[in-house]
């Protein structure tokens, strides 16, 4: 099971404040339609200006990409510059 | 290896000797730089072109209640005016998707107004002319009709319990149960690591602190400006600079209620951005002002526009509590942050939290970030947006505590430092970094143990940027005398396409002489996230090597058929298709593969479209001498030195010039700039000569010391370099003065008035 | 109104262009002669961007007028180089990183030039004090002040 963290407010706008969840799932899609069928509505909360970290690597952009059993995915603010 | 070159194959580079990485080559643009030759926004002129001319509002909150253009359409020579009546409607919860939250409805508004203004220069109409004193007549004729309203322009005025309210649709995102009623705090945004409480309750010394900052502008020499031009069948080109021709095509686009691809975006050099141009302000004015008048307009902001009405970035508070062990254990930190986010939502608060404490290994962490709406200039991004602000809170309060427990403030940041695995406080585990290696540079070096004399002071600071990677594309093309062409999509803003054509050369072998690096328009080059966020070395330069790779691929199959032998026959070495079986095939260089490239099949090209990832943060460590005289509170930067991770410095020489540029920056942020506004909200310093920036006779040399320790991520090791060194200076500087006068400063800029106060007691 | 007609030397050539009373000189080269070379930062003569020579002093372009122009002879950042012969100080600009964005360049190099030719021998400390006239936000001058130097010590054979 994938260890997911949710932001804090996303946690407490969609999961009762819970911010740790194992998931299954075979990427972070998936793991997204997984939570989504939890917490109705938080799939197009975590599409927003969200980056995901798979295993210590963020993904601005998150789509496809893999999540292993062990995995830790976290979700965070996306990152902008200047 | 005889195989296709593995593509994207991360390889630890380190130890290993490169050909033309980390040479400091003259950079390809270099020339017609110092010559006065190079075109930036404001230089191009196109045939038949007029001149456009924005009207402000002079009133910080307002409703519009009437604007009347026909004086000024009856001017002779004026062609076109436009207000916000003429551009379509966004709806309110458009927002781009993906990326960074970037609202469109907020967006089209701060572009031009339509029913309220909400700062000092506030667009509310532009009008184009056949020349620009007629235009800038014919401004002056657009009568518009305000009805005053009080204005709000900090946050402590702004979150008070019956301060005005900006926008009535923000109710405080963030907070559960959602209120009901609009307020000023557009959100809150929390971090969290263990049990903080718990954490303070065993720690054997605590130290709180509260700091303030200022508005402060990025400061770009090169004010906005753009021309554009739109035929009668709706294809509309802008020559502009921006730090993302993509960008100013997809907004422009969008706020203008057109296709993206009637949208043609040529970009011109920049001179300067920092982030402030990651926006476009003037762009769909002109394109508008184009369409109704039919001609083509170029507009170009004066400095006193750039500074009332382009992206400042946020001032704030920074409240910062940190405990540790006797020893000197860092064993909880909290920090909250309360940061101005001007006219629209969206302030860096949330980075400011995630940043703070990330140059540390605290296992409880507390990071409290609130957005605020006033009414100042929507803010944008600036060089490592909300990192500064944070940093000189926790920073300035490591120095404190450092000072309680009597230890040296750079063996507690050394005890406590965040190392390969340690947690940030966003809870991503970090990846090889080398924030270590920076202290223990700064502790060696003769600046940290010179000696001081009298009222002057030394402090020493960190500071964090993640540094991004994203969508990036790369067409590396041969041509028939085997020089090649590099083509991206990203502006050149610190001479990254120096970096490139090294970056190429090094994958194809041959000599940076004979490769010419451009930034492609937005119909030459598949789509490219904007130039920022440290990403171009990293980002843009994996596509480039990822390209250069494919084109290496393509060369040793066109070898394969001049030998008529198969391609696993065929390496490739210092520029060369080599055979690795037979002697009787002399190996052949680009020029002479690329002669015969119509006989093997056509042209010659590698090309690669990625979204990278596997960006490696970067860490800084500054140090900062000054002296202070204490009858005047002038402060004088005596010596200075940022050290920096850098990951792998390409082209040296831009990046030592990377870190001197955002250290500098920062020590204006520190001692001298800031927004100046009356009391109804009217911007007093418009220009340069009260907008105080850094000039070459306020400082010493910067010196500077690369740290190379390689991001694992990127095929030479390439680190982000860009904004991480903006990040340490505010509280480098602060603690230096806070040595020199022997009292704690909390507030900035220091400047002589303000430091004087704190010297007197005041 | 009618435009004034201005008669004037600039980079060693004639030159002539119309313009109206309250054009500035820097308005002429960019918008009357096409000589973009020459930037405006700011219009108030405070970052030097636009700097060129009047009659042999080094001036703001945006502070003089058009019409001071007439019977004058201006020298701006394009006659610096001589065809494609590089002035020292552009070629240690080039070889020492002494630009990033290039914008506040052809102004440094410039007013480098003035001072070479009023000092060739400065301190960094003169160096720095001649040209806080011009601003710089993206190099932090470090590079800028010793590719003068640099370029000052090959000038005079040193």
């Amino acid at each position: 099971m994938a260890k997911v963290v949710l932001p804090l407010e996303v946690a407490r706008a969609f999961a009762d404040g819970v911010t740790d969840h194992d998931v299954e799932a075979r990427d972070v899609r998936a793991l997204v339609n997984a939570l989504e069928a939890r917490f109705p509505g938080i799939a197009e909360r975590l599409s927003r200006g969200t980056a995901v970290a798979v295993d210590g690597e963020i993904y601005q952009d998150w789509f496809l990409e893999e999540v292993r059993p062990d995995s830790d995915v976290r979700f965070l603010p996306a990152i902008e510059g200047g | 290896m005889g195989n296709e070159e593995e593509i994207g194959k991360i390889i630890d580079y380190s130890g290993r000797d490169f050909r033309y990485i980390g040479t400091r080559t003259i950079r390809p643009d270099g020339v017609d730089k110092v010559t006065g030759r190079a075109n930036f926004g404001a230089d191009f002129t196109v045939n038949g072109m007029i001149h456009g001319r924005v009207v402000r509002s002079p009133h910080a909150h307002a409703k519009i209640k009437k604007i009347n253009v026909d004086k000024a359409l009856k001017l002779k020579g004026v062609k076109a005016v436009v207000t916000g009546a003429d551009f379509p409607e966004i709806d309110i919860n458009d927002k781009a998707v993906g990326e960074v939250v970037v609202s469109y409805y907020d967006m089209a508004h701060n572009v031009i107004a339509r029913d309220r203004v909400y700062y000092d220069g506030h667009a509310v109409a532009a009008v184009a002319a056949t020349t620009p004193e007629i235009a800038e007549q014919a401004a002056r004729l657009i009568e518009v009709e305000y009805d005053v309203l009080k204005p709000v322009m900090t946050a402590a005025q702004a979150m008070k319990k019956n301060a005005p309210v900006l926008h009535k649709h923000i109710v405080t995102a963030g907070v559960e149960p959602k209120p009901e009623k609009p307020s000023n705090v557009a959100s809150r945004t929390e971090f969290k690591l263990g049990d903080v409480a718990a954490a303070f309750a065993d720690a054997d010394v605590i130290v709180e602190k509260e700091f303030s900052t200022q508005t402060v502008h990025q400061g770009y020499i090169e004010p906005h400006a753009c021309c554009a031009s739109i035929g009668a069948d709706g294809n509309t080109n802008i020559w502009c600079s921006s730090q993302g021709q993509f960008m100013v095509r997809a907004y422009t686009a969008k706020i203008c209620g057109m296709e993206t691809s009637k949208v043609k975006v040529i970009p011109a050099e920049i001179g300067g951005g920092f982030g402030g141009k990651t926006v476009i302000y003037l762009e769909p004015l002109a394109v508008m002002l184009a369409k109704k008048s039919g001609r083509p307009v170029k507009m170009v902001m004066t400095r006193d526009e750039v500074l009332r009405a382009t992206g400042p970035t946020s001032g704030g508070t920074a409240r910062a509590r940190i405990g540790a062990k006797k020893d000197g254990t860092i064993v909880a930190g909290e920090l909250e942050l309360v940061y101005e986010a001007g006219a629209y939502p969206g302030s860096p608060v949330a980075l400011g939290c995630m940043t703070g404490f990330a140059p540390y290994d605290i296992k409880n962490v507390s990071c409290v970030g609130w957005d605020v709406v006033v009414n100042r200039p929507k803010a944008a991004a600036y060089r490592a947006p909300g990192a500064p602000v944070a940093a000189f809170g926790v920073e300035s309060t490591l120095d404190v505590l450092a000072e309680e427990l009597g230890m040296c403030p750079l063996e507690l940041r050394l005890k406590n430092a965040a190392v390969e695995g340690t947690q940030a406080p966003y809870g991503v585990k970090f990846n090889r970094i080398g924030y270590k290696e920076t202290l223990e540079a700064a502790k060696a070096h003769p600046h940290w143990s010179a000696p001081l004399g009298p009222n002057q002071g030394r402090g020493i600071a960190s500071g964090f940027w993640f540094n991004i990677g994203g969508t990036s594309s790369a067409e590396v093309m041969v041509n028939e005398d085997g020089t090649v062409i590099v083509a991206t999509g990203n502006p050149d803003i610190g001479g990254s396409r120096a970096s490139m054509a090294l970056m190429a050369a090094e994958v194809l072998g041959i000599d940076v002489e004979r490769i010419k690096p451009l930034v492609a328009d937005t119909e030459s080059v598949p789509f490219s996230m904007l130039t920022g966020g440290s990403r171009v070395t990293f980002a843009t330069g994996k596509a480039v090597i990822e390209a250069a790779q494919d084109a290496v691929n393509d060369l040793k199959r066109r070898a394969a058929k001049i030998w008529d032998v198969d391609v696993d026959q065929v390496e490739w070495e210092n520029g060369q298709a080599v055979c690795i079986e037979s002697t009787q095939h002399k190996p052949l260089t680009i020029a002479q593969i690329a002669a015969k490239a119509d006989k093997t099949g056509g042209a010659i090209s590698g090309r690669a479209n990625i979204n990278a990832t596997g960006a490696g943060p970067g860490f800084g460590t500054h140090i900062c001498d000054v002296e202070v005289d204490p009858d005047t509170g002038y402060v004088t930067v005596l010596r200075y030195t940022a050290i920096q991770d850098v990951g792998k410095a390409i082209h040296p020489s831009y990046v030592e010039g990377q870190l001197q540029g955002g250290a500098v920056q920062g020590i204006g942020w520190a001692l001298n700039e800031e927004y100046v506004y009356s009391d109804d909200g009217r911007l007093l310093n418009t220009g340069f000569l009260d907008y105080r920036m850094p000039v070459a006779s306020d400082l010493p040399m910067i010196d500077t010391v690369l740290v190379e320790v390689p991001n694992p991520g990127h095929p030479y090791g390439v680190r982000g370099v860009g904004e991480t060194p903006i990040v340490p200076p505010l509280a480098a500087v602060a603690n230096a003065v806070s040595h020199a006068i022997g009292k704690r400063v909390t507030d900035l800029p220091l400047s002589p008035p303000r430091l004087l106060a704190v010297i007197d007691g005041k | 109104m009618a435009k004034h007609h201005v008669t004037t030397t600039i980079n060693g050539d004639p030159a002539e262009f119309l313009c109206e009373t309250r054009q500035t000189l820097l308005d002429c080269l960019r918008d009357e002669l096409g000589l973009t070379g020459s930037k405006e930062g700011c219009a108030s003569g405070d970052c030097g961007a636009c700097s060129v020579m009047l009659n042999g002093t080094l001036v703001c372009a945006c502070l003089v007028l058009g019409v001071e122009a007439e019977g004058a002879t201006i020298e701006t950042i394009e006659g610096v180089a001589q065809g494609e012969a590089l002035h020292p100080l552009q070629k240690h600009f080039l070889e020492e990183a002494a630009l990033q964005c290039g914008v506040c360049t052809p102004g440094f190099i410039v007013a480098a030039k003035a001072l070479l030719e009023h000092n060739p021998d400065p301190t960094e400390t003169e160096a720095r004090y001649w040209l806080a006239g011009n601003l710089c936000r993206c190099t932090g001058y470090d590079k800028i002040i010793k590719a003068v130097m640099n370029a000052a010590a090959e000038m005079r054979g040193a």
